[in-house]
C-alpha cells in the first residue's frame, strides 16, 4: 500500500507535478467561488482560449522559452478581460457577446499565428492540453508566487470582494471603488487562468476554476468556508487524478478533471440523499 | 385594486438647523425618458415621509438619484446640507429580489457589510463593528437568526436583514424602495415597528409605498408623486380630491363619506415590484 504511493514519487517530474497540481488547484479553487458566484464561467472559459495568441506571440518571439510564455500568456489574459469590458460598455452589448466575439477572435488569432510556424505542434498542445509532468523547477517557482499574490490580494480585500459581488448597489452607495475592484478581479482571474494553463491545458482550464467550487456550494454557507472546502477538494483531486493518471496511463489533466468531476457527482448524490432522509 | 381611506398621520417630527434633505430643482432621466420633473423638497432630520405614485412615476429612480446611483440631470440634492454626503449617511434598501438568496454568506455577515464603509481597507470588523451589528439584528427582532443562511429567511425576514444592514451602518438618512411588497401582514407590522424605533434614534427616513393607508397611518408627510410633485404635506393635507387626481389619474375613483375621503386606487394589477422605475 505504501509502495502504491511512493512509487510515483520516487520520480522528480512526478513531485514537481504533484506540488504543481496542489498549488493550482488551491489558487483556481478560491477564485473560481467569485467565478460560480459572479456567473463568469464563460468568461472564465473565454479567458482561457485568448491566451492563445499571446502563447503564440511568444513562441515565434521567444522560442519555448517557459518563463517568457507565461509573461505572454498572462498578457494576452489581460487584454482580453480588460477588452472584453470596454466593448460591452461601448458598443452597448450584452458582456456574454462580447465574450463571444473576443474569444472567437482571439483564438482564431493564436490559430493564425501557429499555423505559420510549422513543427510548433508539439510543444504548443503541452499548451491546449496541459502538460504537468513537464513543469520545470521554475514553472514551480512562478506558479507559488503568483498564487500566493492571488490568495494575498483575496484576503486582504476579502470582505470589499464579497460586497460587490454580493451587493454591488450597497457598494456603490457606500462609494467603494467597485470598477477597480472588478478590474482586480478579473486580474486574479487572469493570473489563475494562466498557472492553471501549464497543469490542465487551455481547454481544461474551466473545470478546475468551477468544479470544485460547484461542489463545495453543496454543503458550505459562508463564503470563507466555500473557499477552503474548494480547496481542500481542488487539492483531493489533484492528487487522486496524479496517481490515476500514473497507474492507468491517462494524460494528467483530464484524469485531475474527471476525479474533480467524479467528487463532484458523489457529493451532489451525498446532498441529494441527505435532504431526503431529513 | 386596493382600498385606502385616509385617517389621521403621526405627529410631525422636530424641526433642526439643517434639513436632512434638500432637493432643488430636480430633473432625471430613466433610459432617455424624463422620469423625474423639476422636483423640490425640504425634509427635516428625524422626519419619516413615505413617496407614493403610480407605477412609473419615478418612486424608485427619486430614491436612487438621492443614493447617488442615478445620475441627475439638472437641479442639487443634498443631504444634510452637502451635495457630497459622506458615504454612510445614505443607506439605500433597494427591492427584494434584487440579491442571489443562494449566496454563501449568513445573516451576520449581511449585516457586516454594512459596516465595510467605516471599517476600511485592509481591517477586519472589530469587537464594536460586531456588536453593533448584533444590536441592529436584536432591533429587527432576529439575533435568533445570526447564523443562518440568508436563502433560509422568510421574504419578511429577508426585508429585515436589509434593514438591521441599514441600522448596523449608522446611516443618518434611510432610503427604501418597496418594503413591503410581497410581505405578509405580521412581516409587514414588524418593520413598522423598525421605523418606530428608528423614530426614536432621530433616523430620517424615506420610504417609497404603494398602500396610501399605510403612508397616512405611519408617517409624517406624505409624499405624491407623478413625474412632478403633486404634493408632499401630512396625509390629511396632501390627500384631496385634486391631488390624488393628479397623481393617479384615470385610476383613481374618490367616494366621500361626510367626515373623511374613501379613495379607491388602483395602483396597477401588478403586485410585483415595477422593475422600469
Amino acid at each position: 500500500m505504501i509502495d502504491f504511493l511512493t512509487t510515483p514519487l520516487a520520480y522528480p517530474f512526478m513531485q514537481r507535478g504533484l506540488i504543481a497540481a496542489l498549488l493550482v488547484g488551491i489558487v483556481c479553487a478560491v477564485v473560481g467561488v467569485y467565478v460560480i458566484l459572479r456567473g463568469m464561467a464563460f468568461l472564465g472559459d473565454a479567458l482561457a482560449h485568448t491566451i492563445l495568441p499571446g502563447i503564440a506571440v511568444g513562441y515565434l518571439i521567444n522560442g519555448a522559452d517557459r518563463g517568457a510564455l507565461f509573461w505572454w500568456a498572462l498578457g494576452a489574459a489581460l487584454i482580453s478581460s480588460v477588452s472584453i469590458g470596454a466593448i460591452s460598455r461601448a458598443a452597448r452589448m450584452r458582456e456574454d457577446t462580447a465574450i463571444g466575439i473576443v474569444f472567437a477572435a482571439m483564438f482564431a488569432l493564436g490559430v493564425a499565428l501557429i499555423s505559420t510556424v510549422r513543427n510548433s505542434a508539439v510543444d504548443l498542445s503541452h499548451f491546449l492540453f496541459g502538460n504537468i509532468l513537464g513543469v520545470s523547477a521554475g514553472d514551480l517557482w512562478r506558479i507559488a508566487l503568483f498564487g500566493a499574490l492571488v490568495l494575498l490580494v483575496i484576503i486582504l480585500f476579502y470582505k470589499e470582494l464579497m460586497l460587490i459581488t454580493f451587493d454591488p448597489v450597497l457598494a456603490a452607495t457606500l462609494r467603494l471603488p467597485v470598477r477597480l475592484f472588478d478590474l482586480l478581479l478579473l486580474a486574479m482571474l487572469a493570473i489563475a487562468i494562466v498557472v492553471a494553463i501549464q497543469t490542465v491545458g487551455v481547454a481544461l482550464t474551466l473545470a478546475i476554476l468551477v468544479t470544485p467550487p460547484a461542489t463545495a456550494a453543496f454543503f458550505t454557507h459562508r463564503m470563507h468556508t466555500m473557499m477552503m472546502a474548494a480547496a481542500l477538494l481542488a487539492v483531493i483531486a489533484g492528487v487522486a487524478g496524479l496517481y490515476a493518471s500514473y497507474y492507468l496511463s491517462i494524460a494528467s489533466g483530464a484524469a485531475i478533471v474527471l476525479t474533480s468531476t467524479l467528487i463532484f457527482m458523489l457529493v451532489w448524490a451525498g446532498s441529494r440523499l441527505r435532504r431526503r432522509n431529513l | 385594486m386596493a382600498v385606502s381611506s385616509v385617517s389621521e398621520p403621526a405627529t410631525s417630527a422636530t424641526t433642526t438647523a439643517v434639513p436632512a434633505l434638500t432637493i432643488r430643482h430636480l430633473t432625471a432621466r430613466y433610459r432617455q425618458i424624463e422620469a423625474l420633473s423639476d422636483i423640490s423638497i425640504e425634509i427635516q432630520a428625524g422626519e419619516q415621509v413615505a413617496v407614493v405614485g403610480p407605477n412609473g412615476a419615478g418612486k424608485s429612480t427619486l430614491l436612487k438619484a438621492i443614493a447617488g446611483l442615478q445620475p441627475i440631470t439638472t437641479g442639487e440634492i443634498r443631504v444634510f446640507g452637502t451635495e457630497r454626503p459622506e458615504p454612510n449617511t445614505i443607506a439605500y434598501v433597494p427591492q427584494r429580489l434584487q440579491v442571489d438568496w443562494r449566496f454563501p454568506v449568513s445573516v451576520s455577515d449581511v449585516v457586516l457589510m454594512g459596516r465595510v464603509g467605516r471599517i476600511g481597507l485592509f481591517r477586519r470588523p472589530s469587537r464594536h463593528d460586531r456588536e453593533l451589528a448584533q444590536r441592529a439584528l436584536e432591533r429587527v427582532g432576529l439575533a435568533a437568526f445570526a447564523d443562518r443562511q440568508i436563502g433560509q429567511l422568510s421574504g419578511g425576514q429577508q426585508q429585515r436583514v436589509f434593514l438591521a444592514r441599514a441600522l448596523a451602518q449608522e446611516a443618518r438618512l434611510l432610503l427604501m424602495d418597496e418594503p413591503l411588497v410581497g410581505l405578509d401582514i405580521p412581516s409587514q407590522d414588524e418593520i413598522f415597528r423598525t421605523l418606530a424605533a428608528l423614530r426614536a434614534e432621530g433616523v430620517t427616513v424615506l420610504t417609497a409605498l404603494h398602500d396610501l393607508q399605510q403612508a397616512a397611518r405611519y408617517f409624517d408627510r406624505v409624499m405624491l408623486l407623478n413625474r412632478r410633485l403633486i404634493a408632499c404635506a401630512p396625509a390629511r393635507v396632501a390627500f384631496t380630491a385634486a391631488n390624488l387626481v393628479a397623481t393617479y389619474g384615470g385610476h383613481l375613483h374618490l367616494l366621500s363619506d361626510g367626515d373623511g375621503l374613501l379613495t379607491v386606487a388602483d395602483t396597477c394589477c401588478d403586485p410585483t415590484p415595477d422593475r422600469t422605475l
